[in-house]
């Protein structure tokens, strides 16, 4: 009943909060010193807590990035999980200020539902995990299968588009929570599972026994996935915009976690010197102070540091880098930032 | 001047007068509070660039539904998938509410038995079933029945057409074929015949006292005429068994195994509630009723059916009401194990597609609130024609 307890705060907070207390979350947040940041129930190395309730994952560095940038801190968030049915009337009401849990950006819940993409933090594509003991190795094989999946999601849509583009028939089995949907595929009620690939590796560590299943080669779709704001808050959205961008742009040209100290302290690219905070008044511009995008690098990391971190081939979810999409546009990939001056 | 000033005097401290401006007081302020609410609403989601409206019912849905009652694609329209999820619902209850009453029912009874074993498993039942959270229930037998069932290779299978493995229970399916259409005429005339035997033989026993076996007799008719209609136009009826075609049975009548674990543990937890109901309503018979009933000569049977339950049902209706509105609004716990039911199919994946929030929830509260209304009415029917006559 908490997914209908917090849609139905969503609802009652559209009907009676008044229009004043929704501007400027930026001052909002720099005043009350700490801001709210959706994330997932636990999709390990995107956003999932540890035992002691410490959440970590790229998802979630985003949030701590944005924090770093307003507080010099990148543990001033509070983490709301939520599932996705929950998320988007979450942000809309107001109890999260950003939303970083994996959510794809299209059309439609750009234009038609209140929100604002504030960019991609990892590209991805909805595929299909089975058991290696069924002997299937390409989802054109899955005509007649039982798929579970997750509610209130792009994957949804993309397995029936999948399925009637080639005159395929499927049972959908659709659950609320992620959990429960790997719960039942582990049980043998589905033949496969579909979500974002890097969900499902993901999630296979969880399963019972990770080795006993493989993920088929074909990408459905596409889902860019990225932060998340309300729409009609300009200034928030470009701290969230040019927090994630100023990662991407640090790896480019090579401003690390490690080494940021010493770059710093001696470099003579004007480049780097802006990400440095020694020139450029970057800060200005985005109402924070002049140290910004130094502090993201220093305590969060830059895109690669943190993708090697949670998600890269020598985690758990072993999603390696080189080749897909997000690498660097300079090897390959699509991942390329603005220039932050 | 005086008589003027007392005139006012008098009708500002009447009574009826102060009554009647106390409730335009707060008519206003509820029609007030009401303005307000709308009208702040249509204000906020217009700044927050929320689209508004039913449009939205007319455009393709694009997603499908694991379980369906009626044709559905993924090119069919939301306000089609409203229907999918509205008729899941009613599927889950109505029979949810079925299995509810007879396990209720037969509970509450063993629960007066005057046998230590079997009253003590009835206690134990209620004492277990309605002290454990409905959701965990739900959970359980879902992921019990999901484990203790094989895979679709090695079904369980009953004369080559029933088969039971974890994606559900597949039986044959009755196809009718041509002419078939005479027999159910004649069904429903034989119905429509039995009720007039019943209430013909109601009147006769009223005016003369004697007695005439109604059910029996329309039992027979209704049964007689089917079969011999059916033999009668060649037996136009084929069955459909299912097959197993690549990972699943095809064809046949599936029950998926969520709307097993749902029904099932929706009518098992109602029915402890019920028992309790049903137990007090006979508890409240008082036991002069039954010594009076056997100082007349009548039979044990008799006094059961005649005497005791025509007085209990009084007592038992109105708080087994109650349970039946409980066990509909428990059914949106369905979203939690992928029974696609009105919560899940509508306030889930439409609401996600669409983010109408306001539109969507307030359709499905519409719902469940017709639906309780309507329940209720049906049952202070009943409540009403149980009655003595000359009772208020």
């Amino acid at each position: 009943m908490n997914t209908m307890r917090i849609t139905f705060l969503g609802l009652v907070c559209s009907v009676l909060m008044a229009p004043a207390a929704f501007a400027g979350t930026l001052d909002t947040v720099k005043s009350q010193g700490f801001f709210n940041c959706g994330v997932s129930q636990g999709v390990p190395g995107f956003s999932n807590p540890d035992e002691n309730g410490n959440w970590s994952g790229i998802d979630v560095d985003v949030c701590r990035a944005v924090s770093a940038a307003v507080f010099g801190d990148p543990d001033k968030v509070k983490y709301v999980p939520l599932t996705a049915k929950e998320r988007f009337t979450a942000l809309q009401a107001g109890e999260i200020d950003v939303l970083s849990r994996n959510t794809t950006w299209t059309l439609s819940r750009d234009a038609q539902i209140g929100l604002e993409f504030a960019g991609v933090n990892f590209y991805d594509g909805q595929g299909f995990m089975v058991r290696k003991d069924s002997g299937i190795s390409s989802a054109m094989e899955l005509d007649g299968a039982s798929v579970c999946t997750n509610l209130g999601t792009t994957t949804e849509l993309n397995m029936a588009d999948f399925f009637r583009a080639n005159g395929m028939a499927y049972e959908p089995v659709v659950f609320e929570k992620a959990d429960e949907v790997v719960n039942a595929y582990d049980e043998g009620r589905c033949d496969t599972y579909t979500t974002d690939k890097s969900g499902l590796a993901a999630q296979r560590t969880k399963l019972a026994d990770p080795d006993a299943h493989v993920v088929l080669p074909e990408t459905i779709s596409k889902e860019p996935l990225g932060p998340v704001v309300r729409e009609g808050d300009g200034d928030w959205a470009d701290v969230v915009r040019w927090s994630l961008n100023a990662m991407i742009e640090a790896e480019e040209f090579g401003l690390s976690q490690s080494n940021a100290q010493t770059t710093c302290a001696m470099t003579s690219n004007p480049v780097v010197a802006r990400l440095c905070g020694k020139e450029g008044g970057t800060g200005a511009g985005l109402n924070l102070g002049e140290s910004w995008s130094y502090d993201i690098v220093t305590m969060v990391g830059n895109y690669g540091d943190v993708y090697e971190k949670h998600v890269g081939e020598n985690t758990p979810v072993g999603l390696a880098r080189a080749g897909s999409p997000n690498a660097s546009y300079k090897n390959g990939g699509v991942l390329y930032a603005p220039p932050a001056r | 001047m005086e008589t003027d000033k007392s005139r006012i005097g008098s009708f500002i401290f009447n009574r009826s007068v102060q009554g009647i401006f106390y409730q335009l007081i707060t008519l206003g302020l509820v029609a007030l509070g009401i303005y307000y609410i709308v009208t702040n609403t249509a204000r906020n989601m217009l700044e927050r660039g929320l689209a508004s409206g039913f449009h939205f019912l007319g455009v393709e849905s694009q997603f499908d539904i694991g379980m369906t009652l009626i044709e559905y694609s993924p090119t069919s329209t939301y306000f089609d998938s409203f229907i999918v999820g509205l008729l899941n619902t009613l599927l889950v209850a109505g029979i949810g509410i079925l299995f509810a009453t007879i396990i209720g029912f037969t509970v509450g009874i063993m629960r007066l038995s005057s046998n230590w074993l079997i009253a003590k498993i009835a206690e134990a039942y209620v004492e277990i079933l309605r002290n454990i959270p409905l959701l965990l229930q739900i959970f359980f037998w879902y992921f019990a029945v999901l484990r203790a069932l094989p895979k679709p290779k090695q079904s369980l299978e009953l004369y080559d057409s029933f088969f039971l493995n974890n994606r559900g229970l597949f039986i044959p399916d009755t196809v009718f074929g041509e002419g078939s259409s005479i027999i159910f005429y004649l069904l429903w005339l034989t119905i429509i015949i039995s009720i007039g035997i019943f209430i013909w033989a109601k009147r006769r026993q009223n005016r003369t006292g004697e007695r005439f076996p109604a059910f029996y007799v329309s039992t027979a008719l209704i049964l007689g005429t089917f079969f011999i209609s059916l033999a009668a136009t060649g037996f136009p009826v084929s069955f459909e068994y299912p097959e197993l075609k690549g990972f699943n049975f095809k064809g046949g009548v599936k029950l998926i195994p969520e709307l097993v674990a749902l029904t099932f543990a929706l009518a098992m937890y109602t029915a402890s509630f019920i028992a309790e109901v049903v137990r007090g309503g006979i508890m409240a018979v008082s036991k002069g009723q039954t010594e009076a009933a056997k100082s007349v000569g009548l039979k044990q049977n008799l006094i059961l059916r005649l005497i005791i339950i025509p007085q209990a049902l009084r007592v038992i209706v109105p708080p087994l009401t109650n349970q039946y509105l409980n066990l509909t609004k428990n059914s949106s716990l369905a979203a939690a194990i992928a029974y696609p039911d009105l919560v899940l199919v509508f306030a889930g994946t439409a609401l996600m597609q669409t983010g109408q929030a306001i539109e969507i929830i307030g359709m499905v509260m519409g719902v469940y609130l017709f639906l309780s209304l309507f329940t209720s009415l049906i049952m202070n029917l009943f409540n009403r024609f149980m009655k003595v006559d000359g009772e208020r």
